[in-house]
């Protein structure tokens, strides 16, 4: 086994690799280890990891259904048979909180699949091309950067029709316009490099210059604005939850339950707490994972 | 020596108000290695850029390898004339390694047998095969100057612009770079068109050379006179002796000659 260990470790350290997909194995790896050296990081990951395989789980784990109501045992404080207590309709909010961590990592993954992807590239080709395709660009970013991002969700939400999917939407088509910022002031310094000057006279056109030699660049200042934009994603779901806009009932999504514990707050606090709990946790795990990813993907910290 | 490879003249190039090169006429004959020398904003590596095209607002006439560099698009440029760029720290992408920097070059011009190309150029500028995969950060300066002009060969082009290429490097390096230059140019019947401040760079390798000064070529001349110190110009006489390092007897010379002149 140790044999088998050092080899690959040899495998993954050696400075000559042999091969392109070695090559990047190497890179993974020492990303990796970069990552794995930084504490808050690693339990940023944690966090992230242990939330994932709770959504993966959910019916081993929760004890109750979380639909199903009890109004004889409505808003009981925490108990053995309810860890974390009932809410309104006497449904365990434990359950609730479990089943809930999946329409939270849904929100999360889809907004960021559309915000990502739409901010980097608006961002890099408005960086690099400048000129009117620039301007045209940062003027349509700045058209949705004017209106505050809920009223605008709230809008798209009602003109599309209240669900959770069209919530998720709402939010990912509101949440580019930082990031394509964000990616158009990294385009602007990396496109006056030396490298980018290479590429265009070894005769690359634009288009695998922005692709091939900006965006991986653009990349790891992204990645971070979008984990510290979770939290705000989750919050602006659970607002639009709140006005009836987004999760619909009995749905258990963490923004819907704070928005329901709010009537009870100060009699029956676990009600809005816990979610509320729940929501800080995964911000924290998502900023501090964040932060540490970027220290790992920055080229510029290579040792 | 048939026509010239490189032909240049009359190029003017404005930024704005400043203009960085002011009606510079020269030429370079074919296997031929020119030098263009000058202080720092003297105009030397705008010209170079240019012919690499990669300043585009220009005005006046200029051909590379007998091809009108107004008519050029890039990628036909491309194959005539490559740039190496000053800084190896700052001219290779740090997310990718030798072989993708290579391997592009070589899928944009759809070079054929692109594995056997690599590994020839490699072995051509003196790096090995555990090269081949490394980044950037895996290398000395040295070294990645070395895939720099890896990058510039592979293409097989007949002039090769070399924008300061060893003043990044220490001197050790220096020497085998300019070595490896020297070898290339010998092998490939290259023609070298170097943009550098370091005069003795240039009586080590060139045949020729222009002096620019404030965007003008003030003279032009060959290295033996250079090497014997007989310029026919007074500006050119203070570069001569401001690179043989500080003495007070010097610096109070060009002090005089600054004044005069």
């Amino acid at each position: 086994m140790s044999g088998a260990a050092s080899t690959l470790r040899d495998y993954l350290t050696t400075p000559t690799p042999r091969s392109r997909r070695h090559a990047a194995l190497q890179r993974a790896w020492l990303a990796w280890r970069r990552l794995r050296n930084n504490p808050t990081a690693m339990a940023g990951l944690g966090i992230i990891v242990l939330i994932v395989l709770v959504a993966a789980f959910a019916p081993w784990i929760a004890t109750h259904s979380p639909f199903e109501q009890n109004l004889n045992n409505r808003l009981a404080p925490p108990s053995a048979a309810h860890w974390l207590g009932t809410d309104e309709f006497g449904r365990d909010v434990y359950s609730r909180l479990v089943y809930g961590s999946r329409v939270a990592l849904r929100i999360i993954g889809l907004v960021t699949v559309i915000t990502g992807p739409i901010g980097l590239l608006i961002g890099a080709i408005a960086g690099y091309a400048g000129g009117w395709v620039d301007a045209a660009l940062m003027r349509i970013t700045d058209i949705f950067l004017a209106f505050p991002r809920l009223i605008l969700a709230l809008a798209l939400t009602s003109a599309l029709g209240p669900n959770i999917d069209n919530a998720i939407l709402a939010i990912g088509i509101t949440g580019w316009p930082p990031l394509a910022r964000l990616a158009r002031a990294e385009t602007l310094t990396i496109r006056a490099s030396d490298f980018i000057a290479a590429a265009r006279v070894i005769g690359a056109s634009a288009t695998r210059i922005v692709v091939g030699h900006v965006m991986p660049l653009c990349m790891p200042s992204l990645i971070v604005r979008l984990t510290l934009d979770m939290a705000g994603v989750i919050l602006i779901a659970a607002g639009l939850g709140f006005l009836g806009l987004g999760a619909q009932p009995p749905q258990p999504e963490w923004g819907a339950m704070i928005a329901a514990g709010r009537k009870f707050v100060f009699d029956q606090w676990w009600i809005a707490a816990i979610p509320g709990i729940a929501i800080c946790v995964l911000s924290l795990g998502f900023n501090l994972f964040g932060d540490g990813l970027r220290d790992a993907l920055d080229p510029k910290t290579h040792s | 020596m048939t026509g010239p490879v490189i032909s240049v003249r009359d190029l003017t190039v404005r930024f704005g108000a400043s203009v960085a090169v002011d009606s510079a006429t020269f030429s370079v004959g074919k296997g031929e290695s020119f030098g263009l020398v000058g202080e720092s904003g003297s105009g030397k590596t705008t010209v170079l850029r240019v012919l690499a095209g990669l300043i585009r607002d220009w005005t006046g006439a200029a051909s590379v390898a007998g091809h009108d560099l107004k008519r050029q698009r890039p990628r036909s440029l491309a194959r005539m004339a490559q740039l190496v760029f000053q800084d190896p720290y700052a001219s290779l992408h740090p997310l990718h390694t030798v072989d993708r920097v290579l391997g592009e070059v070589a899928a944009i011009h759809r070079l054929d047998n692109p594995n056997e190309r690599i590994e020839a150029v490699l072995l051509a500028v003196g790096l090995g095969p555990e090269f081949r995969f490394r980044f950037p950060h895996q290398l000395s300066g040295g070294q990645r100057q070395r895939v720099a002009v890896a990058r510039a060969l592979i293409l097989e082009p007949t002039i090769l612009l070399l924008d300061e290429p060893t003043s990044a490097l220490d001197v050790s390096v220096q020497a085998e770079i300019l070595n490896l230059l020297r070898r290339l140019r010998a092998e490939r019947g290259l023609t070298l068109l170097l943009v550098t401040h370091n005069l003795a760079v240039v009586a080590n390798l060139c045949e020729r050379l222009a002096v620019m000064r404030r965007g003008r070529i003030v003279e032009t001349m060959d290295a033996e006179r250079l090497r014997r110190a007989e310029p026919e110009q007074a500006y050119t006489r203070q570069l001569i002796l401001a690179s043989r390092g500080y003495d007070r007897a010097n610096a109070a010379e060009i002090a005089f000659e600054t004044e005069v002149g």
